[in-house]
């Protein structure tokens, strides 16, 4: 092994390009790199080994024939809920057992124009719904760093092969934490964009008001990359913004000053229950970002603390319709019954998991007759106060510096029996989703046990660049991103 | 939100969704997810008098496609998942009339 | 106790479009089941529905003709139920902000003029289509998804035939519009009655029973006046009328329950997250108010006061709007509007009939028509002669000009012809002459008799006339 694996899709572009390296050395490190560590990590579901020779194979004859495109040959690893055409799309859910796409979502169609290589889909709790991988029905992942401990979720299969160097980057999904969430558990970078930046078409849904497709990787010039890839209006996705994107990959530069940039400090964000070694990190990276020039101010954001309850308003009332179609009719898993109605029952009892069920249950009640105006419709009013909080915010500051968790990654099975404990660990992280717009999670230093931290810079709507900048910034004068798990 | 005080009917509620439910999953259900709604009546004590509801981060018109075909799915692929089917139609346990 | 009823229609219509509401799947009646679908109107994991422009544009055009107000901000919602033929198990529509409000239509109910309010029109998707085999149902996609618009009726109809009415008249304008072609036998056009009864007097409405999801008129009317006695014979009773949904069964003629209230459906609907609302801003209305057709109200009138048709003519012709279009475009190539009216509703419709075709597959096309016509008032030919033309060209085509120059139809008007066979007939008919003389003027139709059969038929009738009277009044 040449250790390919171990590095950035900026330097593994460099080896390519002076012809250093090949596509198929890289899918081979990564591969066995892989075979090595993923029975332990548990980050895939399926490995498409054949495939992604095959398609390293095309990307560098494309070199060869002098293509230039932006991640060409650089191997990428798939959240589960992405549509790739020919390929399952299990969701980790068994009630699409038997399901084969016959599409490839926009975000797929869009990695293959830019030549990535697709190397296998990654778990995620069910659905999208769980904060540590472990609502998941068709394996379990652990996170890379200590192997006792959740990579986080819902995205926690791409944050761990990342974390592992099973993929040099990977896709997730963002509803309200899934991508910051398990990149700050297992010490990755990863941004959820502002809503409609990135196409949702192909990403099975589970809060359409809130989801946003988005990167997980190593470097913070990485996701930038790959962001500018994956952005781009969509005429499939009528909530996709029609906006330039902007070169983000090239917006960064050597420049590691923030002189200029006032960057706000939420007190709401340092909630009671914070793990002190989290807070002490993350008010130390502050310092840092105000040692690179930056100046902090204080912002307040009021009305966070209603963030969770309207969350689980809203989101579950919007899954609890969006789940609606897995019935065994078309599709997926089908249990038999006497009518449809019996079918319907038996085979939403089979394929979904507790975690699944309790939320659509909570969505369809919150809907439901006489229910609507007390908690959907109340929950968008809300929803309505922590934008305006934002917006505000956003007058007095350029980005909003915070913390990504309470608390770094739990034990697994710690806390599986407390719904409630867990939605409420989503509390610095779903704001962003309800108001829409962008925020980035990056490693900011170690828990005393050896466990990541990560630090949320959260951007105004279509501020990428900005936090992007920032996060390089602080990147660039920090080595904590250079850190690399042991597995054992 | 008094309605709430006095908690789901989870069986009710997940005949509603389509979902049997076994007794235990029910009883269990029913207390984590009374507790969540207990914990979600904090929203009262907001007036949001005059608030108008979000239901778009950003909203946007008069998204529209011309009305100009385009390429269907694959039959085959289409009867390929689908877990019955009969003369290129999916089977479905016999519909009674609602 | 008298009773009256009260009757509101919710009308589906499938407009006409390529594609479907939110996909760009074909919309094809007939075709092989599960060829036209897609990720979308499968409700496979992923895909997002795209408002389909036309479709958006029929709906308020349909709106416009009904006399509503477009809506300027109208929005989406998902009306959640399971059931094999709707993929996503959710239906998108609209709830509370509908493109079209409000509209009234007056119609001619069995000779008096009633006016029929209509609260909304909303703009939706179809179902799929079920057929039930033994022990299992078929469900086939192709029609899922389909743009299909809801007009609602206040209710604000007390009979069956006031329904009758109010739904010929929508289906006409919905027709002339271009909105639908309405075919019910394809599903395009189906309604949900709701009925109700109470005491003359009372003011609020009885408990409403609704038949859903019948598309013939005939059962339709029969339903409904099923449901009034119905309801009217419980209230008589003593009893009281439950609120439900019931089914027709047209064998039996009668309807029966399918849904009580207790079980009634909870929709939970929510604004619909993948879609963005609709603003339609006045100049895009007034766009498309200027680009509506005539309705067939409008044209009886201005057949009536411009071109001088008889009532019943004007109503004959507009009926129907491929007959009304095929006598516009005849009207551009003659000016006798009641000769080509008279010959619509004769010959034309006479043949038709007995062919059992349509008007459009008609060999006599408005100009060849213009042409007969043209013939007739040029005097060339008789109104006889042209009626035989016409059914030449109905059974083998041609062009009537050559027609009757072929066959020698020319009428003659020619003095010195006519008078050979005048004074023929004169000096062969000397009793009916002297009737004449002796002042009995119906005489001379058989001298004219004999002067036609002379000429076989190709005399002028009215030279033949002047003729005759010259020489006998002499």
């Amino acid at each position: 092994m040449a250790d390919l694996h171990k590095l950035t899709i900026y330097e593994l572009s460099e080896k390519l390009a002076a012809g250093a390296c090949t596509s198929v050395d890289i899918v081979n490190d990564v591969l066995a790199s892989i075979d090595a560590t993923d029975g332990k990590v548990g980050a895939y579901l399926t490995i498409d080994r054949a495939s992604a020779l095959e398609q390293a194979k095309v990307a560098d004859a494309l070199r060869a024939e002098g293509s230039t495109l932006p991640m060409l040959g650089i191997p990428v690893a798939i959240k589960d809920l992405l549509n790739v055409k020919g390929q399952p799309c299990t969701c980790s859910s068994k009630i699409l057992e038997g399901y084969t796409a016959p599409y490839d979502a926009t975000v797929i169609a869009k990695l293959r124009e830019a030549g990535t290589v697709l190397l296998g889909r990654v778990n995620m709790d069910e659905f999208a719904m769980g904060s540590s991988t472990e609502n998941a029905a068709l394996g379990k992942t652990s996170n890379p760093w200590n192997l006792k401990h959740v990579p986080g979720g819902s995205s926690g299969g791409s944050a761990a092969c990342v974390a592992a160097d099973e993929a040099i980057a990977a896709l997730g999904s963002d509803t309200g934490g899934s991508i910051r969430q398990p990149a700050a558990f297992c010490g990755c970078v990863g941004v959820k964009p502002t809503y409609g930046r990135v196409s949702r078409y192909g990403l099975t849904a589970f809060a359409s008001s809130l989801d946003q497709i988005g990167p997980i990787s190593k470097t913070v010039k990485d996701s930038a990359l790959l962001l500018e890839v994956l952005c781009g209006h969509d005429k499939m996705d009528s909530s996709s913004i029609d906006m330039d994107v902007p070169a983000f990959g090239k917006s960064l530069t050597a420049d590691t000053s923030l002189a200029g940039i006032k960057l706000g400090l939420p007190k709401e964000y340092f909630v009671e229950g914070m793990d002190p070694e989290v807070e002490k990190t993350v008010r130390d990276a502050v310092d840092h970002c105000k040692s690179l020039g930056a100046e902090i101010v204080d912002v307040s954001l009021p009305h966070s603390k209603y963030a969770i309850a309207v969350y689980y308003i809203i989101a579950t009332a919007e899954a609890s319709a969006n789940l609606a179609r897995f019935d065994g009719i078309r599709y997926g898993l089908r249990v038999d019954g006497k009518d449809p109605i019996e079918l319907y029952g038996k085979t939403r009892a089979v394929g979904f998991g507790s975690e699944v069920k309790r939320r659509i249950i909570l969505g369809t009640y919150v809907l439901s007759s006489g229910y609507y105006d007390a908690y959907y419709l109340k929950a968008q009013k809300v929803r309505t106060l922590i934008r305006n909080d934002f917006t505000a915010a956003f007058k007095q500051c350029d980005a909003i510096l915070a913390p990504v968790t309470p608390t770094p990654a739990y034990k697994l099975g710690e806390k599986t029996d407390d719904p409630l404990k867990m939605y409420l660990d989503d509390i610095l992280t779903t704001p962003v989703n309800l108001a829409g717009n962008c925020a980035l999670s990056l490693p900011c230093g170690f828990s005393s046990s050896g466990l990541p931290i990560g630090l949320q810079i959260i951007g105004d709507s279509f501020a990428e660049e900005t936090i992007l900048k920032i996060g390089h910034a602080y990147e660039q004068t920090t080595e904590w991103h250079t850190r690399k798990p042991e597995i054992s | 939100m008094s309605e709430a005080n006095e908690g789901m009917d989870v069986g009710y509620v997940a005949k509603l969704a389509n979902i049997d439910l076994t007794t235990e999953e029910t009883a269990l259900f029913q207390g984590q997810l009374n507790q969540v709604l207990h914990y979600v009546e904090q929203l009262n004590e907001l007036d949001v008098g005059g608030v108008e509801p979000t239901a778009h981060a950003f909203p946007v018109y008069n998204v529209l496609r011309k009305d100009e075909v385009g390429t269907s799915l694959n039959h085959a692929d289409v009867v390929a998942n689908a877990p019955a089917a009969t003369d290129g139609e999916i089977r479905v346990p016999k519909i009674l009339d609602q | 106790m008298q009773y009256e009823a009260t009757i509101g229609l919710e009308t589906h219509v499938m407009q006409k479009t390529n594609t479907k509401m939110f996909c760009a799947c074909k919309y094809e009646y007939g075709a092989e089941p599960n060829t036209h679908v897609c990720p979308v109107c499968l409700g496979y994991p992923g895909a997002l529905p795209v408002m389909n422009e036309k479709a958006i544009e029929l709906c308020c055009k349909a709106g416009l003709l009904l006399g509503c107000e477009i809506n300027p901000y109208s929005k989406w919602d998902r009306k959640n139920y399971f059931y094999p033929d709707m993929a996503k198990n959710y239906q998108i529509t609209q709830a509370d902000q509908p493109l079209c409000l409000g509209g009234q239509l007056t119609v001619d109910v069995d000779g008096e003029m009633k006016t029929f309010t209509i609260e909304r029109i909303h703009q939706e998707e179809n179902a799929a289509k079920n057929t039930h085999v033994a022990g299992a149902s078929l469900v086939d996609y192709n029609r899922a998804g389909t743009a299909l618009m809801e007009i609602v009726s206040n209710p604000c109809m007390h009979s069956a035939e006031d329904a009758l009415a109010y739904m010929t008249a929508v289906k006409q304008i919905m027709q002339y519009g271009g909105i639908s072609n309405c075919d019910q036998e394809k599903g395009q056009m189906r309604s949900d009655v709701n009925v109700s009864v109470r005491p003359v007097g009372q003011k609020e409405l009885g408990a409403k029973v609704e038949i859903k999801n019948m598309n013939s008129f005939a059962f339709i009317k029969e339903a409904i006046e099923y449901e009034i006695d119905r309801q009217t014979a419980l209230l008589e009773s003593g009893g009281t009328v439950d609120q439900e949904t019931r089914g027709y069964d047209p064998d039996r003629g009668e309807t029966f329950t399918q849904r009580t209230k207790e079980n009634a459906h909870d929709y939970r609907y929510f604004p619909e997250p993948d879609l963005m609302p609709v603003k339609i801003p006045a100049e895009q209305i007034e766009q498309w108010r200027s680009e509506l057709p005539e309705l067939p109200a409008q044209r009886r009138v201005r057949y009536v006061q411009e071109l001088g048709l008889p009532e019943y003519d004007a109503g004959v012709l507009t009926a129907d709007m491929a007959t009304s279009d095929w006598f516009e475009q005849a009207m551009r190539h003659t000016k006798n509007a009641k000769a080509v009216s008279n010959f619509i509703m004769g010959e034309m419709m006479r043949l038709l009939s007995e062919q059992n075709c349509s008007i459009s597959e008609s060999n006599v096309t408005p100009e060849k028509l213009a042409g007969i016509v043209a013939l007739i008032d040029a005097k060339t030919i008789s109104t006889g002669a042209g009626k035989q033309v016409f059914e030449i060209i109905f059974n083998d085509g041609g062009d009537p000009k050559a027609i009757v120059e072929e066959r020698g139809m020319a009428q003659v008007s020619d003095d010195s012809a006519l008078e050979g066979w005048a004074d023929e007939a004169i000096a062969n008919n000397p009793k009916p002459v002297e009737e004449y003389k002796a002042g009995n003027p119906a005489s001379i139709n058989f001298l004219m008799g004999q002067v036609m059969k002379a000429s076989r038929g190709k005399a002028n009738p009215g030279a033949v006339m002047q003729m005759l009277k010259q020489k006998l009044d002499r």
